[in-house]
């Protein structure tokens, strides 16, 4: 069981401020979609989930079966070691290292270490092609292959919270819906909480239980993916659909 | 474990045959030669860990070989132990050296990370330049015991010495490598912001990668003033063994404890052949040289090198 919380969060980089007063939760199972175009805090807001930006004000509360912790304030590596991974934009793969290297250290957190091997396992049944070239350097991959790869690396470590930014940028469009058909495959599996950021609407709301859109750092808009879809003018305005 | 307690008894078996071929030529000169080689092999295996693998170049090789050095110093002009309990001594000290400097620097990336550790060399030697009791900058004699038992001469026993610390140090460089230590330190060295993200804790294991990498240097630097008999600044710090510690493993492959190695045993057992046939400042030109040529033509070096002719030849036999 795990839920976030987050609540009056505010969050910039030195002198900006991007985040401004933002609250929003995720509940046990659920997949949150925050939408939005290009610079309006939705990769700042994940980066402040995993600790690589430090609130200035608010908290960030992860319940896990039944113990809440502050992560505001948190390393990367603590909150990691709690049971949060992230997919982050543009992969951040280890280029030169190999695939299976790549995935090993997903695993790095200290609950995740006894069932590598099971978890390996598991990556390679839901993902043939890394299986296949898993001694292969992860650079030398295609952009697709290299989404599925961070992807993997991520369930290595056994989330209980995943953290997904930005999956579809700089995929071809049939990659991005394989890639999100994929994921949601994988979060009625194993039953994932997700927070996702992502601005292709159409390709988010498909797996979304519910949605908040964020516009200039705070929250504009909020309803279930339905709701969202049918209001003409979220789609118009913010969504570019 | 029980495979990597495999790997450290046959290396030592290496190193024995090797004591074997060198007592059976039994020239003093294979000793004082064999030592320079080997004290190589552990300063570039060192530099390895937070060079190679880690992907932090360190300049300052000379000040962690130096604390080694002037420990021994230190402890002949005291306590007057004998040098194998220096050794434990003589790395720690320096392994609190890179720690320290670990805390300081590590939050600095790439060549500022490389310009602070040239400046801790800088720092050390002019300490050690005005401390008189070690001799300043005068330099200090380091009388050796006459005779050794079990050796037919003390430079043998040194050699000896140094040889067990080359296979131990192997042996370690070759631990972390496979272990998930090392894997952390490979992830930093390919990508820092993406290894953190990944839950590597990298400061710990920055931090760890600085001490061990200093304190196998202090260590190299423990036994030499009792084969050189006489230690001075200048040459204690010189740029020759910051040079070296880190051509050796460029030239010989830096992902993998076979480089260092190899680089090692092929510059050290160059440079000591062209000590004796051309002269001993040719030294760092011959480096020098090699150096630029694997950096422009095989940045991989030696080991990659050989990587990308055996993947060739199964592609033109397969």
């Amino acid at each position: 069981m795990s839920s976030l919380r987050i609540a009056n969060l505010s969050a910039g980089y030195g002198a900006v401020q991007v985040l401004h007063d933002v609250s929003l939760s995720v509940e046990d199972g659920e997949t949150v979609a925050l939408l939005g175009t290009n610079g309006n805090g939705k990769s700042t807001l994940i980066h402040a989930v995993i600790g690589r930006v430090a609130p200035t004000a608010g908290s960030i509360l992860l319940e896990i079966d039944g113990t809440t912790h502050q992560l505001a304030g948190m390393k990367p590596e603590a909150i990691v070691a709690l049971g949060v991974a992230i997919v982050p934009e543009g992969r951040q793969l280890f280029p030169k290292l190999t695939v299976e290297e790549n995935l090993l250290l997903g695993a790095f957190r200290k609950a995740a270490r006894p069932a590598i091997a099971t978890n390996l396992a598991l990556c390679f049944e839901t993902f043939p092609r890394l299986a296949e070239r898993r001694r292969q350097l992860a650079g030398l991959m295609s952009g697709g292959e290299q989404q599925m790869l961070a992807l993997a690396r991520a369930l290595m470590s056994a989330p209980k919270l995943l953290l997904i930014d930005e999956p579809s940028v700089g995929l071809a469009p049939i990659i991005v819906s394989r890639m999100i058909e994929t994921i949601r495959e994988l979060k009625e599996q194993y039953g994932l909480t997700v927070l996702m950021a992502e601005q292709n609407f159409p390709q988010a709301v498909k797996i979304a239980d519910r949605g908040y859109v964020i516009v200039h750092g705070k929250i504009a808009h909020q309803g279930t993916a339905a709701e969202l879809g049918d209001n003409e003018m979220i789609r118009r305005f913010y969504l570019g659909g | 474990m029980r495979r990597h307690i495999g790997f450290l008894l046959a290396a030592l078996a290496v190193a024995l045959l090797v004591y074997l071929g060198t007592a059976w030529i039994g020239n003093d000169y294979v000793y004082f030669a064999g030592y320079v080689v080997l004290q190589y092999v552990v300063l570039a295996t060192a530099w390895n860990i937070l060079g190679g693998y880690t992907g932090y170049v360190n300049f300052g090789s000379a000040a962690f070989f130096a604390v080694g050095v002037y420990t021994t110093v230190v402890i002949h002009k005291t306590l007057a132990l004998p040098v194998p309990a220096i050794l434990p001594l003589g790395g720690l000290l320096a392994g609190i050296l890179g720690l320290g400097m670990g805390y300081l620097t590590l939050r600095l990336r790439g060549v500022f990370f490389s310009i602070a550790t040239l400046a801790l060399a800088i720092v050390l030697n002019s300490m050690i330049v005005n401390w008189s009791f070690v001799g300043g900058g005068r330099g200090a004699y380091v009388i050796r015991p006459r005779e050794i038992a079990f050796f037919t001469s003390y430079v043998q026993y040194l050699f000896v010495l140094m040889l067990v610390l080359a296979t131990l140090a192997v042996w370690i460089a070759r631990m972390v490598e496979r272990s998930r230590l090392g894997r952390g330190l490979a992830a930093i060295r390919d990508d820092e912001l993406a290894a953190e993200a990944a839950g590597v804790p990298t400061l710990k294991l920055k931090l760890i990668a600085t001490t061990l990498s200093g304190f196998m240097m202090g260590v190299a630097g423990v036994p030499l003033p009792y084969f050189v008999t006489y230690v001075e600044p200048s040459g204690t710090f010189s740029l020759g063994y910051a040079v070296n510690a880190m051509a050796m493993p460029l030239i010989g492959g830096t992902t993998s404890w076979l480089g260092p190695l190899i680089g090692a045993l092929l510059l050290g057992t160059l440079q000591q052949v062209a000590t004796v046939t051309l002269s001993a400042t040719v030294n760092l030109l011959i480096v020098g040289i090699l150096l630029v040529l694997f950096v422009t033509l095989a940045p991989d070096g030696i080991l990659g090198l050989g990587r990308a002719i055996v993947r060739r030849v199964r592609r033109r036999d397969g």
